[in-house]
C-alpha cells in the first residue's frame, strides 16, 4: 500500500459541500470546491483497489448515461464509478434510440425524466446541451463533454492526477499543446488550473489557437520550445480531424514535425516532467510513440484516477437533490 | 459541562484494555485492529503501541471510514454529503481476529456500519469492539466487548472525546442539554 495520508496534497481549504446541484462546467466551480472534489476522490480511489469494489453510497439511485457522441473511455468510467457506488444504471447509445428516428433532445430527456432517475451524464455535439437540460430537468445534470465548451470531470481527473504527483497545483508549469481551437479538454482545463494559481501556457499551430485566449489568463505561443521549457507538466491535445472544416495545417507529417512531442523536444522540460494525454491519441501525430509508453508517461494513470473522480462527482451531487442551483 | 475522564484516566483505560485484549486472546496472534475515523484511529494507534509494550509484537492497525455505508445516507433530501476520507487497511482481514475500535457507543448505528465496511474487506475470525466511552441508547443489537467507561447519559446530553492527535488534549466531556 503506498500513497500520502488523507490530508496530503490539499493545498486548500476544501469546501463542504458543492453548491451547485449540477456539474455543467469547470467555470462555475470555486477553487475550495475543486479541492473538496479532488479530496473526496483520494479516498474514492482506495475502493478501486479492494477485492470487493463496491460501497452501497448510491443504493437506489437510478443514472443515466446518455452519450450522443462515441465515447469508450468516459463512458465506461462513468458506468464503473456509478456500479462501485452502488447505483442502477442504463447507457443508452443514440445509434440505437429513437433519435435516430427524429426526436429531439428535449423530448428524449423529458422521456427518460418521466422514468425518474436521479441523475443524467450526458454527452453531446452542441455546446451548452447541459445548462439546456439543467433548466428543465428535475435530476441532477453531469456533463460528461459538450462540443467544444467543457468536459468537467477530464480536467478534474487531470488535475487529481498533477496532484497525485507533485502534491500541489499552485505555481506548476503545464504546456497545452494540440488541437487548441476544438478541444473542451483544453477550456475546462484552463479554467482549472488557473483557478488552482498554475501556470498554464497553451500552444499549437495559430490557426488552431482560439482568439483572446490570453483573456483566460493564459499565455499562448506557437513556438514549442518555449512552451515546454521548464515544463512540470506537458498535456497533448488530440487533432481532432472529425471537428475540422477546412485547412488548418498542411498536413500530419508537418504538424509532427512542427509540434509531436518527441524525446528531443521533452529535454527542455523539467527533469520529472509529466505527460498527458485525454485520449484517444493520434500516435505519430500530436505524440511520438516513445513519448507516449516513456518513463514522463501517466496517460493510463489518468485513466484509472478517472474512475476515482467521477465517483466523488456522483457522491457530492447525489445528496443536494433539491439543493438550490448556484446563480 | 463536565469532565468525565482526564488525560491521566485516558491513559489508564487504554493500558487496561490492552492487558485484558492479550489476557482475552491469550496473546496478540492473528490480532489486527481497525480505527473507525477520526478519533477511532487515534485510540487504535495508542492501543497497538501498548500492545507492543506488553508483548514485544507488532499489531497490525487500519483506518476506517464508514461514510458511505452510512444509514442516514441520501435520506436527507437537502444538505450537504458528509465527507468521505480514506480507508486504510493495508493488510488482509481473512481469518484475522479484528479489533474494531471507536471513541464512543451510542446507537450502534456506526458501529453497523463499520461491521458491513468490514465484511467488504474479506472473511475475519472474529470482530472484537472496543469503546472508549458506552453512554447507552442502543438502537440496534450492539454490544462492545471491552469498555473504558460506562457512562449514563441523557438522549438530550452530547459526549465529546478530544484526543491530543487532532485536539491538543486529551478529555471526555459531557455536555448537558437542559443545563
Amino acid at each position: 500500500m503506498s500513497g500520502p495520508g488523507v490530508d496530503a496534497g490539499s493545498e486548500r481549504q476544501a469546501a463542504t459541500a458543492l453548491r451547485s446541484r449540477n456539474l455543467l462546467g469547470i467555470a462555475d466551480l470555486l477553487p475550495e470546491e475543486i479541492t473538496l472534489i479532488l479530496d473526496t476522490a483520494e479516498a474514492m480511489k482506495e475502493i478501486g483497489s479492494r477485492s470487493i469494489k463496491k460501497v452501497p453510497a448510491l443504493r437506489g439511485k437510478t443514472v443515466v448515461n446518455l452519450f450522443f457522441e462515441p465515447s469508450t473511455r468516459t463512458r465506461t468510467s462513468f458506468e464503473i464509478a456509478e456500479k462501485r457506488l452502488s447505483a442502477d444504471t442504463l447507457s443508452i447509445a443514440i445509434a440505437s434510440s429513437s433519435v435516430v428516428k427524429g426526436e429531439t433532445l428535449v423530448d428524449t430527456v423529458l422521456n427518460l425524466e418521466a422514468m425518474n432517475p436521479d441523475m443524467i451524464v450526458m454527452r453531446h455535439a452542441s455546446s451548452g446541451a447541459g445548462h439546456l437540460l439543467s433548466r428543465i430537468c428535475r435530476s441532477a445534470i453531469i456533463n460528461a463533454g459538450d462540443g467544444m465548451h467543457e468536459h468537467p470531470t477530464q480536467a478534474l481527473l487531470d488535475a487529481f492526477t498533477i496532484r497525485e504527483h507533485k502534491k500541489r497545483l499552485a505555481g506548476l508549469k503545464v504546456a497545452i499543446i494540440g488541437d487548441l481551437l476544438h478541444s473542451r479538454v483544453l477550456r475546462s482545463n484552463v479554467h482549472l488550473l488557473t483557478k488552482m494559481g498554475a501556470d498554464v501556457w497553451v500552444c499549437g499551430p495559430p490557426t488552431l489557437i482560439p482568439t483572446e485566449i490570453a483573456r483566460f489568463g493564459v499565455r499562448a505561443t506557437s513556438q514549442v520550445n518555449e512552451a515546454v521549457a521548464d515544463a512540470d507538466v506537458v498535456m497533448l491535445l488530440r487533432i481532432q480531424l472529425e471537428r475540422m472544416e477546412g485547412a488548418f495545417f498542411p498536413s500530419l507529417r508537418e504538424y509532427f514535425s512542427v509540434f509531436g512531442m518527441t524525446e528531443a523536444r521533452l529535454k527542455y522540460a523539467k527533469p520529472d516532467v509529466m505527460i498527458m494525454h485525454p485520449g484517444p491519441m493520434n500516435r505519430g501525430v500530436e505524440i511520438a510513440s516513445e513519448v507516449a509508453d516513456g518513463p514522463y508517461s501517466v496517460i493510463l494513470e489518468q485513466v484509472s484516477n478517472g474512475v476515482a473522480v467521477r465517483m466523488a462527482v456522483l457522491y457530492l451531487l447525489a445528496g443536494g437533490t433539491e439543493h438550490e442551483t448556484a446563480a | 459541562m463536565a469532565v468525565v475522564m482526564d488525560a491521566d484516566r485516558i491513559g489508564r483505560t487504554l493500558t487496561r484494555i490492552a492487558h485484558e485484549i492479550v489476557e482475552r486472546n491469550r496473546g496478540v496472534d492473528d490480532l489486527a485492529i481497525v480505527g473507525v475515523r477520526t478519533r477511532g484511529v487515534h485510540l487504535a494507534r495508542r492501543l497497538a503501541r501498548s500492545l507492543r509494550e506488553i508483548t514485544g509484537h507488532d499489531i497490525p492497525t487500519g483506518a476506517l471510514d464508514i461514510t458511505l455505508y452510512r444509514d442516514d445516507l441520501m435520506r436527507h433530501a437537502v444538505g450537504p454529503q458528509p465527507l468521505v476520507r480514506r480507508t486504510e487497511i493495508p493488510f488482509s482481514i481473512d481469518d484475522r481476529k479484528i479489533l474494531l475500535v471507536d471513541d464512543v457507543l451510542y446507537t450502534g448505528r456506526t458501529t453497523r456500519a463499520a461491521l458491513d465496511a468490514l465484511i467488504d474487506f474479506g472473511r475475519p475470525r472474529s470482530i472484537q469492539l472496543i469503546v472508549l466511552v458506552d453512554r447507552g441508547h442502543r438502537e440496534l443489537p450492539i454490544k462492545a466487548d471491552y469498555v473504558g467507561k460506562n457512562l449514563p447519559t441523557s438522549a438530550e446530553e452530547s459526549v465529546q472525546v478530544y484526543l491530543q492527535e487532532t485536539d491538543d488534549r486529551d478529555e471526555v466531556v459531557l455536555q448537558g442539554g437542559a443545563a
